[in-house]
């Protein structure tokens, strides 16, 4: 096993069954600050349940996921997002009937509190910081370039632009971590390139991101580090450029690519 | 010019607030143009249902849950008060608080055990609750008058002005739902109200954006069982005698069907909700013996076709209509 640094999030052992199935076994890895770790793995490698098991949508059965030091396995997912995570979902969790506005304002629903009274009274205080979040939101939609659509309710957006709606609302709130599922499946090669610049801008401005993708060629062009999943377990890391000429990987993933295609 | 702009951005910025002053003014005036009593007294049953039904609409559109066991808090609030002030002659207002206060503990114990399952738990809870509820009025003699009910309930008073007839209940009633809708409007336009928003469409990604989902849900429902309280102490004192059909399984129904006409998760829209389904018995008399039938049919044609209610539903309908419009005109003209 290579010696590494302290990094921001790592992933030891863990492990989820469903029924008598193992989806993850005794996967272990690790993501840099400030860096883009992808997750890679042909279809049913468990990409997806690990990012649900790092939200606390789903419960591991074992293992440690230690985040700034602390283990979130066994947090609810509510407790995990307090801490500064957010995510993008796989099969896009917008909220339809909310405008492109107010959909990005959810993610920022930790900085607008918590406290019912103060809702219902809207207090002063409130009333200013409500002010300030949708600045903060409406610069978002400017970054991601849905600034002329902000009164639209979000249902009714074409699907690339719904995409990225939900990454302005991951992205809304200066998380420390951000995870991607998926983020350019079942969009076409202009809008993917839109979602990779936006990702590098990202990388920049020193977002942190895990990123689940199919797209190769996404994933060679923006990540620094890659993790390979197949079967649940991990059978490869390292830079993307190892990765690719990894036998292993070639066998299990970029092999059965080509025999599916 | 410039003040033109600055009234123009004013009204922009505080429309709401302006809509809920112009609401105000309006029913200022109405007992000098309704000289009806019989019009004012189905004008207070409005303002009184109002007051529930934004409570409920809360709950159903906000929360995400359904409850059919509105009536049983509401009929609890003018027992309670009932009770309190004609048996053991308590002070109108503080018993009135203490009776909210009590049902805010009822529906916390109610609504802690059922709202941690995800489902429908609360509505069979409810449902049963509100029979209960309903048996005990009918059932406990010495203490609710049975089936005949209580009267003798002292009006209210308000700074030595007692509240005893039909126009000084107007602006009674109308003031708790005026505030009881500004409370509203104001948790829908904040974080926590975003928050409820988004756990109503989808749990798993307000979970995920920070949202505690089972919290809010038992915060939501307890709100709306204090505003169904206070509601019903205002009735009990206003009318000064109840019994117990006001309160059954049939009037939660009704609340549900005017959350419905009125849009789930639109405050405005139950102003509409209520105001049309209790004046619609008024307008149909001669059919009322269908009345059970007809709000059975305005339910499931709603449900149908636009499953989000009646006025919000068209209004999101609008809404995406005209996004579509623009974006084929974005796609087919040079930008």
């Amino acid at each position: 096993m290579e010696k590494t640094p302290v990094k921001l999030l790592q992933v030891t052992g863990l492990s989820k069954h469903f029924g008598g199935l193992p989806a993850l076994s005794q996967v272990s890895f690790g993501a840099a600050r400030g860096q883009v770790t992808a997750l890679i793995g042909p279809n049913g490698a468990g990409k997806t349940t690990l990012i649900n098991c790092l939200t606390g949508v789903i419960q591991p059965d074992g293992g440690e996921i230690l985040f700034d030091g602390g283990n979130l396995a066994g947090l609810p997912a509510h407790l995990i997002a307090r801490l500064g995570i957010s995510r993008t979902f796989q099969n896009l969790r917008i909220f339809p009937r909310l405008s492109v506005l107010d959909n990005v304002l959810c993610g920022l629903t930790v900085q607008a509190g918590d406290s019912m009274l103060a809702a219902l009274l809207r207090l002063p205080a409130l009333r200013h910081r409500e002010r300030r979040l949708k600045l903060t939101a409406l610069e978002a939609l400017d970054t991601f370039g849905l600034a002329d659509k902000a009164g639209w309710p979000a249902g009714a957006l074409p699907y690339g632009d719904k995409k990225r709606v939900e990454m302005a609302r991951a992205f809304v709130a200066q998380p420390v971590l951000t995870l991607l599922d998926e983020p350019v499946a079942g969009l076409n090669s202009e809008e993917t390139a839109k979602v990779a610049a936006l990702i590098r801008q990202m990388r920049l401005s020193g977002r942190t991101m895990v990123l689940v993708e199919h797209d190769m060629e996404l994933v060679m062009g923006v990540a620094d580090h890659v993790v390979v999943l197949d079967g649940g377990r991990r059978i490869a890391a390292g830079p993307p450029q190892d990765v690719r000429t990894n036998p292993l990987v070639l066998e299990a993933y970029l092999g059965r690519m080509s025999a599916t295609a | 010019m410039r003040t033109l702009e600055k009234t123009r951005a004013y009204v922009l910025r505080h429309h709401t607030g302006l809509t809920v002053c112009g609401l105000a003014g309006l029913l200022l005036l109405t007992p000098l143009v309704v000289r009806n009593p019989y019009n004012l007294g189905i004008l207070n049953l409005i303002g009184l249902y109002v007051i529930v039904v934004l409570g409920l609409n809360l709950f159903i559109g906000y929360a995400g849950q359904i409850s059919l066991g509105h009536a049983a808090f509401f009929g609890l609030g003018a027992y309670g008060s009932a009770v309190l002030t004609a048996t053991y002659h308590l002070p109108p207002w503080p018993a009135m608080v203490l009776v909210a206060a009590c049902l805010a503990v009822v529906a916390l114990a109610l609504g802690v055990p059922t709202l941690r399952l995800s489902g429908h738990y609360l509505a069979m809870a409810t449902l049963g609750f509100n029979y209960v509820v309903h048996s005990i009025f009918v059932q406990w003699d010495q203490v609710t008058g049975g089936p005949s009910g209580l009267s003798g309930v002292p009006p209210l008073s308000v700074l030595g002005l007692t509240i005893d007839s039909d126009v000084k209940f107007h602006y009674l009633v109308w003031t708790f739902a005026l505030a009881a809708l500004t409370l509203c409007l104001n948790l829908v336009r904040s974080g926590v109200g975003r928050g409820l928003a988004a756990l109503a469409q989808d749990e798993v990604a307000a979970a995920c954006l920070g949202v505690d989902v089972k919290r809010q849900k038992v915060k939501v429902f307890v709100l709306s069982a204090v505003f169904a309280s206070v509601a019903g102490s205002l009735y009990a004192h206003h009318f000064g005698y109840i019994n117990p059909d006001t309160f059954s399984i049939f009037t939660s129904l009704d609340l549900v069907i005017m959350v419905v006409v009125g849009g789930m998760g639109s405050i405005w829209g139950t102003l509409f909700g209520v105001a049309l389904i209790t004046v619609l018995p008024h307008l149909l008399e001669f059919l009322e013996t269908y009345k059970d039938i007809i709000h059975g049919v305005i339910l499931v044609v709603i449900l149908l076709f636009l499953p989000q209610g009646f006025v919000s539903g068209l209004v999101d309908l609008i809404k995406i209509r005209l996004a579509r419009r623009r974006l084929a005109g974005m796609a087919v003209g040079p930008s």
